[in-house]
């Protein structure tokens, strides 16, 4: 067998975010089994998992939109404190909407797909208290532009765009607010290659000029491989394997993860 | 001299579980590396060259042995330091140079140059100023700064690949067959590179297939054959 790591000597920031010990069944089933995560300020954490590997679930509960039935989840930021399963409804949501940006898979998770694009920004800027007409408009603007959104169609609604386009939409509508975390659950999935790449290199840029911490869940061996600084490997609930983006896919020990290695073309 | 790095009887091997078989790559290897050192490593193919240069970065796990790194933060074994504080050391103090170029979409060669220093805290225009003389040094033509390597010949992506993992100093220096596929010009600036790097005091463990460039950088060969006489004096040896 291999090593066991030390304790980090070297870094002494604490981690961003902190999931310890969660467990989330559906009925019989056992969706998310005593799992932790966490992930440094500025880190890209992958998870990857086949369907069913409880990756997704994870994502959701560092959303606050699902509360397991143990654990805790801390973020160490200004005036955020105590185990944030324990929020209140309002405070939950006041919480997401300024501390932390999604992007989901499906753009009907996250957009109003009749209201036009910047609206669909602007929005999560009125649910953080902003009133000022011209401020939201700016606000939205430049998030859309961030996230490289072509400008001339700030007013076309979600449902007339392109996939891609979509994905846009929702990466700026998350990033409006300059949130200390972004979750990203498959944000690339049933995307043209090319408009993947594309994305992708949108979400590398803005990490690297933003330092955004990143939780990025993805079936996709490739997306991670592009993005992530570490890589968690999840299956049937648990976590298998953890470690360093390279050394997951280069030198990969668990079993498991040896054969999604090389099941990749 | 100080001392930069000291590998300590450092075994890995890898373990393929839908084969059930356990391959050896190398087993209880021992030396030691100074600041401003250059080691060539020796062996036929098989014999773990490139798998140390990985198991020292860290993207290969070891199965035992200790890596003592002499960090800037101190000590530490990289064959268990923590997953983050690796990374912190790869864009701090130790570097790898390989052949391949990691090009991304619509990231210009001047802007992937640029980077590591951009990790290292840089101000956009000082590292982009920075990165344009290290092109420049590995003769790309200044047309292509602002272009997209993805669509370079191998041999110009290869000049922008070095240049970019060339461009801070570190304190320990990887080298996997930096060589292949240059022409002779950029060898000639890599060598020059290497020389300087080596001046400033970065140590330097590489793997090249045809060593005659570098041959006057080389203090030591460390031969991975099994049972070959662990360390030969650069003097001794005809390569």
């Amino acid at each position: 067998m291999t090593l066991t790591l030390d304790a980090p000597r070297i870094v002494e920031t604490r981690p961003l975010l902190e999931v310890h010990g969660v467990s989330k069944s559906y009925g019989p089933v056992q969706a998310v089994r005593n799992v932790s995560a966490h992930a440094y300020p500025g880190e890209v954490l992958g998870i990857v998992g086949e369907s069913g590997s409880g990756k997704s679930t994870l994502l959701r509960m560092m959303n606050l939109e699902e509360i397991p039935e143990t654990g805790s989840y801390t973020l160490d930021l200004p005036d955020v404190s105590g185990n944030l399963f324990e929020l209140d409804r309002f405070a939950r949501r006041m919480l997401c909407a300024t501390k932390i940006g999604i992007v989901y898979q499906n753009p009907h998770l996250g957009l109003l797909m009749k209201h036009s694009s910047s609206g669909n920004v602007a929005e999560r800027l009125l649910v953080a208290g902003e009133r000022s007409f011209a401020t939201l408009r700016q606000a939205a603007t430049e998030a859309l532009d961030a996230s490289e959104f072509p400008l001339d169609r700030l007013d076309a609604p979600p449902i007339e765009l392109s996939g891609g386009m979509q994905q846009r939409v929702q990466l700026a509508k998350a990033i409006a607010l300059e949130p200390a975390l972004l979750l990203l659950d498959e944000p690339t999935t049933g995307l043209d290659v090319s408009v993947q790449a594309l994305v992708l290199d949108t979400l590398k840029r803005l990490q690297q000029d933003r330092q955004i911490t990143m939780v990025i869940v993805s079936h996709d061996l490739g997306v991670i491989r592009t993005l992530a600084d570490r890589v968690m490997v999840m299956r049937r609930g648990e976590v298998v394997e953890t470690g360093l983006a390279d050394q997951i896919f280069q030198d990969p020990q668990h079993p498991y993860t040896q054969q999604l290695v090389h099941a990749k073309l | 001299m100080t001392q930069v790095l000291e590998i300590d009887r450092l075994t890995k091997g890898f373990s393929l579980h839908h084969l059930e078989k356990d391959i050896p790559a190398f087993k209880e290897i021992s030396f030691d590396v100074a600041a401003g050192e250059f080691v060539l490593l020796k062996g036929a193919n098989g014999a773990g060259k490139s798998t140390l240069l990985r198991t020292l970065y860290r993207s290969y796990l070891p199965l035992s042995g200790e890596i003592r790194f002499h960090s800037s933060h101190g000590l530490i074994d990289l064959a268990r330091a923590a997953d983050v504080d690796v990374a912190h050391l790869r864009r701090t103090e130790i570097g790898f140079v390989t052949q391949f170029l990691t090009a991304r979409p619509r990231v210009s060669a001047e802007a992937i140059v640029a980077e590591p220093l951009r990790l290292a805290g840089w101000e956009p225009e000082a590292a982009l100023e920075a990165a344009r003389k290290a092109l420049a040094t590995f003769g790309v033509k200044p047309d292509l700064w602002a272009a997209y390597p993805t669509t370079f010949s191998g041999g110009e992506q290869q000049k922008v690949n070095l240049a970019r993992a060339l461009i801070l100093p570190q304190k320990l220096l990887m080298l996997d067959e930096p060589t292949a596929s240059l022409d002779a010009n950029a060898r000639g600036a890599l060598v020059a590179r290497l020389k300087e790097l080596k001046d400033q005091g970065t140590a330097m463990i590489g793997v090249f297939h045809h060593p005659d460039d570098v041959m006057h950088l080389i203090d030591r060969v460390v031969d991975l054959t099994p049972d070959a006489a662990p360390q030969e004096e650069r003097d001794d040896v005809a390569l």
